[in-house]
């Protein structure tokens, strides 16, 4: 029988059980649309991502404690080490260096109060992270030399302190219940709730230690940003400053790094591997609602085989081959799946439009990409879950024997 | 062995068939059955339930395999064909009509009496052909009714023309009037009857009604798998 035929009278089949032909695609529409959302999601959130971390400085190279392998009492990084580095003898390569520490603390002022983070840091910080100011100034070498009790806030932070974005330099808060000046307010770059660089506020890192963490190590870091001259001298800086840190560190030639240098390429690299393997993994939780879908479509072609006995008998007797009748039914249960597919596409499509819209409204950089090769994919893949379910109750149907299918009541 | 002139279209020789239920349990529904129908023929098979009649059916309509002997079907060894070889026979040698019709509820009286070809080796102006069947059973006028909105007599009709439809060997014929009221059940007969004096059609019909039997040329009766008598009316 010609395939035309075939694709007719399945579509004549599925259209005189409606309700149930209906209830058995939205298995799959759900299914292809929760994979095609997520896929979407998940892509829009990896270039928002990598679109952040691309932003927080440029040929940046990332030194931390400890190192990669196990070390015994690893030396903590100190404001000596960020000295060592900062010398142009000794790292040439090496263009910027801030040391950083983080905390969350109370800021108060009137009535206001609440907990951020805030970062201690030199003022080349403000350079090597891309830091901009809407008004004042950021941190100047002599607070960091003197300890001031200075700080710039960012703009949601001046807003939830003072009650404006703007025209609070000179204003003082109580952080932690002890008064510092606004010297600064940044430019508004826009975040989320779990990481919005709006809220944040800075001071110098001498300050910090002061007054706001308490150390064990003096003159300890959490983390050192050295920035390289140039993308071309990323590596001979990583070479220089792992040159410095050995020296001041005291590291005997057999004894391994207790740092370590991450640039800014390899955290890319880590976070998109990060959001790929989320992605997929969200992707494939979606895909067992996909599997659910291709249940339904067994179930229900099983059903479908049995109701339809007699006709299958009849066409059996009438010269259908075996072949014939595995063909019909394939042809039925793959197309009730590609149209699930169709319309759970057109789904997760305006499920992506949803989510990109309530990020744009509330402020998270998030914007959902529907790729083309994801929608490829879930037409291919479900049109596939419609053979691999149809299959069996197919087979069931095909190899019925004429005579039994025949008298079958 | 009757006698040799016309080759018969059916020839049947020791056919068996057993059933095994379970272990030890068998049922002999054939106990070598022979037979031979000519072309041309109207041949009625009657007998009990449980004499095996619904058996040699289905071998005739090579519907099931024998388990022993031979049958040849217009000259085709066919009790040693497999399933796709025995589709085409049915196909293309066998019109079949069933007690019930058996018609496809969702499809026209065309639709219908086109379901062979589209199975055959010649799927080429299929409608043309369906209406033209259509119109030798009297039914030209009903072409794109559905099931539901023909009388019982005139689905029946529809199932002979669709039985028609690939110039078959033979007719056969299950209980054709069973599902009737005598009015249309000798409406059918008498278009059965009509397609074997005029166009020379072979029809087996299988009946337990003896007046249906009558009006065939000749009726063989079984008994406990056996032919227990071949009358000539």
């Amino acid at each position: 029988m010609s395939f035309l035929r075939v694709l007719k009278e399945s579509i004549a089949s599925i259209f005189s059980n409606r309700m149930r032909s209906f209830l058995t695609i939205l298995g799959i529409v759900i299914g292809v649309g929760a994979v095609i959302g997520i896929l979407s999601i998940g892509a829009g959130a990896s270039d928002s991502i990598l679109g952040q971390i691309e932003s927080i400085g440029t040929n940046t190279i990332y030194v931390m404690n400890g190192g990669q392998d196990e070390v015994t009492n690893p030396k903590s990084l100190t404001l000596t080490d960020v000295e060592a580095l900062s010398n142009r003898s000794r790292a040439p390569h090496i263009l910027r260096v801030t040391p950083v520490m983080m905390g969350q603390s109370s800021f108060s002022s009137g009535d206001a109060s609440l907990q951020t983070t805030v970062f201690g840091s030199y003022s080349e910080y403000a350079e090597v992270t891309g830091v901009e100011l809407d008004e004042g100034e950021y941190i100047s070498a002599s607070d960091v030399d003197t300890r001031d009790a200075v700080v710039v806030i960012g703009p949601d932070l001046a807003e939830e302190l003072f009650g404006r974005r703007s025209g609070v330099v000179g204003s003082v808060v109580r952080i932690n219940n002890f008064p510092y000046r606004v010297i600064g307010v940044t430019k508004a770059k826009g975040g989320n709730q779990f990481n919005n660089p709006d809220l944040q506020a800075y001071m110098p890192i001498t300050t910090m230690q002061l007054r706001v963490v308490r150390q064990t190590v003096p003159n300890s870091v959490q983390f050192i940003i050295v920035q390289a001259q140039d993308a071309q001298s990323i590596q001979l800086a990583i070479d220089e400053a792992q040159q410095v840190l050995r020296e001041t560190h005291r590291l005997t030639p057999r004894q391994p790094n207790d740092f370590t240098l991450t640039n800014q390429e390899d955290i890319l690299d880590i976070a998109n591997s990060i959001t790929s393997i989320l992605t997929i993994l969200l992707a494939g939780i979606a895909g067992i609602s996909l599997l659910v879908g291709g249940i339904g479509i067994m179930n229900i072609m099983l059903v479908t085989v049995t109701e339809r006995t007699n006709e299958i008998g009849l066409r059996k007797a009438l010269g259908a081959r075996k072949s014939d009748i595995m063909f019909q039914f394939l042809t039925e249960s793959a197309l009730l799946s590609l149209i699930g597919g169709i319309f759970g596409i057109a789904l997760g499509w305006v499920f992506a439009l949803i989510v990109g819209t309530i990020a744009r409204n509330t402020g998270t950089p998030l914007t959902p990409v529907v790729q083309i090769e994801a929608v490829l994919l879930a037409t291919l893949f479900s049109t596939l879950v419609g053979v691999f379910f149809g299959w069996y109750p197919a087979q069931q149907a095909a190899n019925l024997e004429p005579v039994d299918a025949l008298r079958y009541e | 062995m009757t006698d040799n002139t016309p080759s018969p279209v059916i020839r049947i020789r020791d056919l068996t068939k057993v059933y095994h239920l379970g272990a030890g349990n068998d049922v002999h529904a054939l106990r070598g059955v022979s037979l031979d129908i000519f072309p041309g023929e109207m041949v009625a098979i009657m007998g009990p339930s449980g004499s095996g009649k619904s058996t040699l059916m289905n071998m005739i309509g090579c519907l099931d395999s024998p388990s022993g002997g031979e049958y040849y079907l217009d000259g085709l060894l066919v009790s040693d064909l497999v399933d796709d070889e025995l589709a085409a026979v049915r196909n293309s040698k066998i019109g079949f009509i069933f007690q019930k019709y058996n018609l496809l509820a969702r499809a026209t009286a065309v639709e219908n009496v086109e379901l062979p070809l589209r199975y055959s080796d010649d799927p080429t102006n299929m409608t043309e052909r369906a209406k033209a069947m259509l119109e030798l059973v009297g039914l030209g006028d009903r072409f794109d009714h559905k099931p539901n909105e023909l009388s019982g007599g005139q689905q029946q009709r529809v199932a002979t023309a669709r039985a028609l439809i690939n110039h078959p060997a033979i007719i056969l014929a299950d209980e054709p009037t069973g599902n009737l009221d005598s009015v249309s059940g000798q409406e059918v007969l008498g278009l059965l009857l009509k397609l074997n004096r005029e166009n020379g059609t072979t029809i087996v019909i299988v009946t337990h009604d003896q007046g249906v039997a009558s009006q065939a040329q000749r009726t063989i009766r079984l008994f406990d798998g056996n032919i227990v008598d071949g009358e000539q009316h």
